[in-house]
């Protein structure tokens, strides 16, 4: 079974996000960048699906250049081969999509894992539209995955608990936060990764036009809330519980 | 412009996601709806009662009983074929279908709307909301995912929709329902709530969590909720969680207690109208939100309040 994964280089989710003052977006120079999440977890995921007779991982990534260092690092975890999909403008969940769909068209894989929302625009939409497009299942959110014959088993975090889904083979899969834990890298494990191959590529060379359907206006900050009154105790605390109409 | 709206809906009656969505479609234009499932004579009377709908599409299957993506999103692209925009509540239902609809259409969806600016023209947070954008859409039809807190509920009564029958588009064949374990919640739901009761990593065990937070949320009629590493630990099930990876919740009165106030759990609730935090360290981040703070020890605390409530 071959499984590719998909990852996103996005700022570090320790960074507190600073809007530009020209309100034309977050400002993403000199800040730390590091692999989104959620595709940690699907690299993770790979990995440990390599040790139930997985044959091979790939991993892709679109974006600019240095999203290479993001496939390092998941060659480092465990990955065997790595695409990078080099695009110095923006692209959007569709184009992301289209492309990640011809490479599928040329990889073939059993299984395509992907993180289930980017958390820099939180858009929360390219498995479901890679699913789309190449007409397949999707185990979205996923907090279990059971391989079987033909089929895996996908439990799902749905609203009010959780769904367990059987999807045929080709499928994808997006992760939620506890499908597992991701690995560090060994030191020795970096090195080695240095030498696993990268395929380099642009979206033209897909033939897919990745040209932009959303234009952003601007970027403001979200109205803040001050820090309001410290109370001294329970009691008063209740007073001000009482006051708001939070009887006794 | 016309719109699709696709109700969230338990099988009886309809979720209240969908009315903050109904509102929502209704600033695009005339709003119809779409009710998916088996067995819908309730459900689908309910929404017809909804204020301002216009026609109600019923669309009642076994294929579609568990709403799976891949036997609905082929049904929404056929009604796409009359409708302008599709229009769903960010629930995960509406989070898993929406984006393959889209990808079908060829458009690219707009997830969790706060603010419809003009037909083309809306807000959304990005970066767990600590930044808000204005988009515009170039794609002549629309597909939309609505936050819930962004919006108030369309009424649910005074409508008059016109209800009609769809005929299914099938089973597709991809994927089957193998079961579900719904957490039988008698509380108010997260989402809805006037008042949550948020529980962290510092109540330290799942017995804890129920003796100390259930029974301060019992005496407030609040609903329950907790941080991440308060679900990661098992102390409050995945439903629980209130974050940017979680529930959005916006209710009248927040308390967190024993919660750091993380960004991820920022971006989840600092839209409530009064948040109040119980923290033993008096730097925790969470009171730099906080419009009543309580310094303190919660085993302490938290018997003492709901005693004195
Ligand atoms: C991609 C991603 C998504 C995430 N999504 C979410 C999300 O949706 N929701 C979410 O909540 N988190 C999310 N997180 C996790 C988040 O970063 C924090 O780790 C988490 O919110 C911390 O939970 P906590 O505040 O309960 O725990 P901690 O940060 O450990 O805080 C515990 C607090 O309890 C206080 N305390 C300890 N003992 C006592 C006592 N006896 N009395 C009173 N106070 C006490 C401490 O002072 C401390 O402030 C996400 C993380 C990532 C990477
Ligand atoms: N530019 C990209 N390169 C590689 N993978 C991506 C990219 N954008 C999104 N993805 C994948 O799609 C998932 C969901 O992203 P999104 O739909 O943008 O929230 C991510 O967790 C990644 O697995």
């Amino acid at each position: 079974m071959k499984v590719l994964v998909p990852v996103k280089r996005v700022l570090d989710y320790n960074v507190k996000p600073r809007v530009k003052a020209d309100g034309t977006g977050v400002d993403l120079a000199n800040v730390k960048m590091s692999m989104n999440p959620f595709d940690e977890i699907a690299v993770e995921e790979a990995i440990r699906l390599k040790a139930q007779g997985a044959t091979e991982i790939v991993v892709v990534s679109i974006g600019e250049q240095k999203s290479q260092e993001t496939l390092r690092t998941a060659l480092a975890m465990g990955a065997d081969r790595a695409i990078l999909v080099v695009s110095d403008t923006r692209v959007e969940p569709l184009g992301v999509a289209k492309i990640l769909a011809k490479i599928v068209e040329e990889e073939q894989p059993d299984l395509v894992i992907l993180g289930k929302q980017a958390i820099d625009d939180d858009n929360n939409q390219t498995g479901q539209m890679l699913a789309g497009l190449l007409g397949w299942g999707q185990g979205t959110f996923a907090s279990k995955v059971e391989i079987a014959d033909g089929s895996v088993n996908v439990t799902r975090e749905v609203d009010g608990g959780s769904e367990t889904d059987t999807l045929k083979l080709p499928a994808i899969i997006t992760t939620d936060l506890r499908l597992n834990e991701p690995r560090y890298a060994s030191l020795p494990n970096i090195m080695k990764a240095k030498s696993k191959p990268m395929a380099n590529k642009t979206p033209a060379d897909f033939g897919v036009d990745v040209t932009p359907r959303i234009t952003t206006l601007k970027v403001v900050e979200p109205s803040k809330r001050s820090a309001g009154i410290k109370v001294a105790d329970v009691d008063e605390l209740v007073m001000k519980l009482a006051a708001m109409g939070i009887s006794k | 412009m016309k719109t699709l709206v696709w109700v969230e809906h338990d099988g009886s009656a309809v979720k209240d996601a969908t009315l903050s969505a109904v509102t929502a479609a209704s600033k695009l234009g005339e709003v119809h709806l779409l009710v998916v499932g088996q067995g819908l004579d309730a459900v689908a009377a309910a929404a017809a009662k909804i204020a301002g709908v216009g026609k109600v599409h019923v669309a009642d299957d076994a294929a579609f009983a568990h709403a799976l993506a891949e036997n609905v999103a082929p049904l929404i692209v056929e009604l796409m074929g009359t409708h302008d925009a599709f229009v769903a509540p960010s629930t995960t239902h509406g989070k898993n279908i929406a984006p393959r609809v889209a990808a079908l259409l060829d458009v690219m969806q707009i997830s969790d709307i706060l603010s419809v600016e003009s037909e083309d023209t809306f807000t959304r947070p990005i970066y767990a909301g600590n930044a808000i954008a204005t988009v515009q859409s170039s794609d002549t039809k629309k597909v939309i995912t609505v936050r819930g807190t962004a919006f108030d509920k369309a009424a649910t009564e005074g409508g008059s929709g016109e209800i009609e029958a769809v005929a299914s588009t099938g089973d597709k064949g991809l994927s089957t329902f193998a079961g579900s374990e719904i957490a039988a919640n008698t509380r108010p739901e997260l989402t809805s709530a006037k008042i949550i009761v948020s529980g962290g990593r510092a109540l330290g065990s799942g017995e804890k969590f129920h003796e100390l937070i259930d029974p301060l949320a019992d005496k407030l009629g609040a609903g329950v909720g907790a941080s991440r590493a308060a679900v990661d630990a098992g102390y409050a099930p995945n439903d629980y969680q209130v974050g940017q990876t979680g529930k959005i919740v916006a209710p009248e009165v927040y308390v967190a207690v024993g919660i750091s106030g993380a960004i991820q759990h920022l971006a989840g609730m600092k839209d409530s109208k009064v948040i109040i935090a119980i923290n033993k360290d008096e730097d925790a981040p969470i009171f730099q939100v906080a419009d009543i703070g309580l310094v303190g020890d919660l085993f302490k605390i938290l018997p003492e309040l709901t005693g004195k409530l």
